[in-house]
């Protein structure tokens, strides 16, 4: 039996996410398979094709999965399924969406948010915002998993030739159709894939100050994240927020700045290499977590550090 | 319209979960409980869409032991107007879950279904979407904003890369993102009331469906410590450690 990872993408490029659940696919240890359901997204399967460790990428290109909806792609995973013995996705919004309707048409329990793989049907999996691990051992006959991106070391884009198979569409449904979307451009790196990020709380005071968040990332070469607070309080877009309920951050610097450092917002970032909190707040919590604190106005702190970089 | 609000006891998310000592399993043993997050959003929402003249009727749903029925209370409390515990002695998985709500739901035919995106204990994020699954509904998931159109819901989503608008057919499944609404608090009088208000007991073994588990718990550990970091004095020695000790940054 082989392993299914569902690629996620924009029809143009895979996101760097697969990538990290082709490496927990790896681990469980059978041949790796990918599917890519799209719209005009051959360039897609061609990118997975070249992928490191996989063997075969299975190509569905039809309108009908332009946006990936939850209903159509679960439908389609599913009419796949019997050649499987683990499906995987990564744990981000899209896999979060799709794995859990794919598991319940299987009448199979998920196993959310993998961060080891210790046996083809046992797992570790943080629980209660990365308080506690838990290792979980699967009887379902086809594990549905995500994948934690940043547990799992990215494989590599080249040194692939797997095979390209196209099938047709199985099981369009029409029960959800696609509106709009306001996707965030920006010229900063990914928040989840880049090295070094530099996130605002409730201590930045405004959006407007966040760009002395901004003025540093654009010289360390940094995405700027946020806590739930900032964006609650509307100084930042929903997609800036790190933290349990947010996105799941592991960069060699962490920058945490004006965070108090609730639990919550350490869950999506704690595994970090090397974590740095500034806060006038001594006793903050973040503090417990910083390799190195610094007890200073953020207001004076960031022009200065700003100078010195 | 009625909607059906599926909620969960989960620990209070102020509190500090640890294993037990024997690693078995989390220690909930005198821990305080409360109403998962989510679901406070979820029967907020609900509650007004009633109050704007949406809904007419609001049912808060849990599946688990008797002592939810405090969580269900406190929905009542929020503005339900009923609720339906379905009763088991162990506690279930999602899957187990999202059967036994619908088999509530078909019981009900709601034309609307808001739950919490996920529960704060298991952190698993996956009720909503195997009960869409399980009725053959639509599903609009992280939901920031809802309008309710005639028979369709417009539905904003957030994902990773920002914000997502969906169209669903009514019945639909909508589980609710941070951002959806703030929920109130319950007022004194408001929870007097709610002692009042029809709370209806279901076993779940009467419901006729598999909850065995499928997945078994082996251990529960602590994640592995950071070492204990230093304190600096000025920006100028953060950068010097940056720079020559965790060489981070060139």
């Amino acid at each position: 039996m082989s392993t299914l990872v569902i690629a996620e993408h924009d029809n143009t490029n895979l996101k760097p996410a697969t990538l990290n659940t082709v490496a927990a696919a790896n681990v469980i240890g059978s041949e790796v398979h990918i599917l890519v359901a799209g719209s005009s997204c051959q360039s897609v399967a061609d990118e997975a094709a070249a992928v490191e460790g996989i063997e075969k990428v299975i190509l569905v290109d039809d309108s009908a999965y332009e946006n990936q909806l939850a209903e159509s792609t679960a439908n389609l995973i599913k009419s796949i399924s019997a050649d499987y013995s683990h499906i995987l996705a990564p744990a981000t919004t899209f896999g979060k969406n799709v794995l859990p309707r794919l598991s319940a048409l299987l009448d199979v329990q998920q196993i959310s948010e993998i961060t080891e793989v210790l046996s083809e049907d046992t797992f570790k999996r943080p629980i209660y915002a990365g308080s506690c691990i838990a290792t979980v051992k699967s009887s379902d006959a086809i594990k549905v998993i995500t994948v934690r991106a940043t547990a799992f070391d990215p494989v590599n884009t080249s040194g692939g030739s797997a095979s390209v198979e196209s099938i047709s569409p199985d099981g369009v449904s029409d029960l959800s159709s696609f509106v709009n979307e306001e996707i965030a451009q920006s010229d900063r790196p990914e928040l989840t894939a880049a090295s070094i990020v530099i996130s605002g709380g409730r201590g930045m005071q405004s959006g407007d100050n966040f760009h002395l968040l901004e003025t540093i990332a654009d010289k360390l070469g940094a995405a700027v994240g946020a806590s739930r607070a900032a964006v609650d309080a509307g100084f930042v877009p929903n997609d800036y927020q790190v933290g349990q309920t947010g996105k799941i951050v592991a960069p060699d610097l962490y920058i945490a700045v004006g965070i108090s450092g609730a639990i919550q917002h350490l869950a999506g970032m704690k595994d970090s290499k090397v974590i740095v909190a500034i806060n006038k707040d001594e006793d903050a919590p973040i503090f417990q977590v910083a390799d190195y604190g610094l007890v200073a106005d953020l207001f004076n702190a960031l022009p200065e550090l700003a100078e010195q970089l | 319209m009625k909607i059906v609000v599926p909620i969960k006891r989960v620990v209070d998310y102020n509190v500090k979960v640890r294993p037990l000592g024997d690693q078995s399993d989390v220690d909930l043993n005198n821990v305080k409980m409360a109403m998962n997050p989510f679901c406070e959003i979820a029967i907020e929402e609900a509650v007004r869409l009633k109050e704007a003249g949406t809904a007419t009727e609001v049912i808060a749903v849990t599946v688990g032991k008797s002592d939810s029925q405090e969580q269900l209370r406190t929905a009542l409390a929020l503005g339900a107007d009923r609720a339906i515990l379905v009763e088991s002695d162990s506690l279930l998985e999602p899957l187990a879950i999202a059967k036994a709500l619908s088999k509530v739901i078909e019981a009900e035919s709601p034309q609307l279904v808001i739950l919490g995106k996920q529960a704060i204990d298991g952190d698993n994020n996956q009720t909503g979407q195997m009960l869409a699954a399980l009725l053959n509904y639509g599903q609009a998931t992280f939901a920031s904003e809802i309008s309710i159109d005639g028979d369709s819901a417009s539905v904003t989503r957030e994902i990773d890369g920002g914000l997502q608008t969906i169209k669903v057919s009514l019945p639909a499944i909508i589980t609710t993102d941070l951002r959806l609404n703030e929920p109130r608090y319950a007022s004194l009088p408001n929870i007097m009331k709610a002692k009042k208000k029809e709370l209806d007991v279901q076993p779940i073994d009467a419901m006729g469906i598999d909850t065995a588990p499928r997945m078994e718990l082996l251990s529960v550990e602590l994640p592995a410590a950071r070492q204990e970091g230093i304190k600096v004095e000025s920006v100028e020695e953060l950068v010097g450690k940056l720079k020559n000790e965790a060489k981070v940054i060139s």
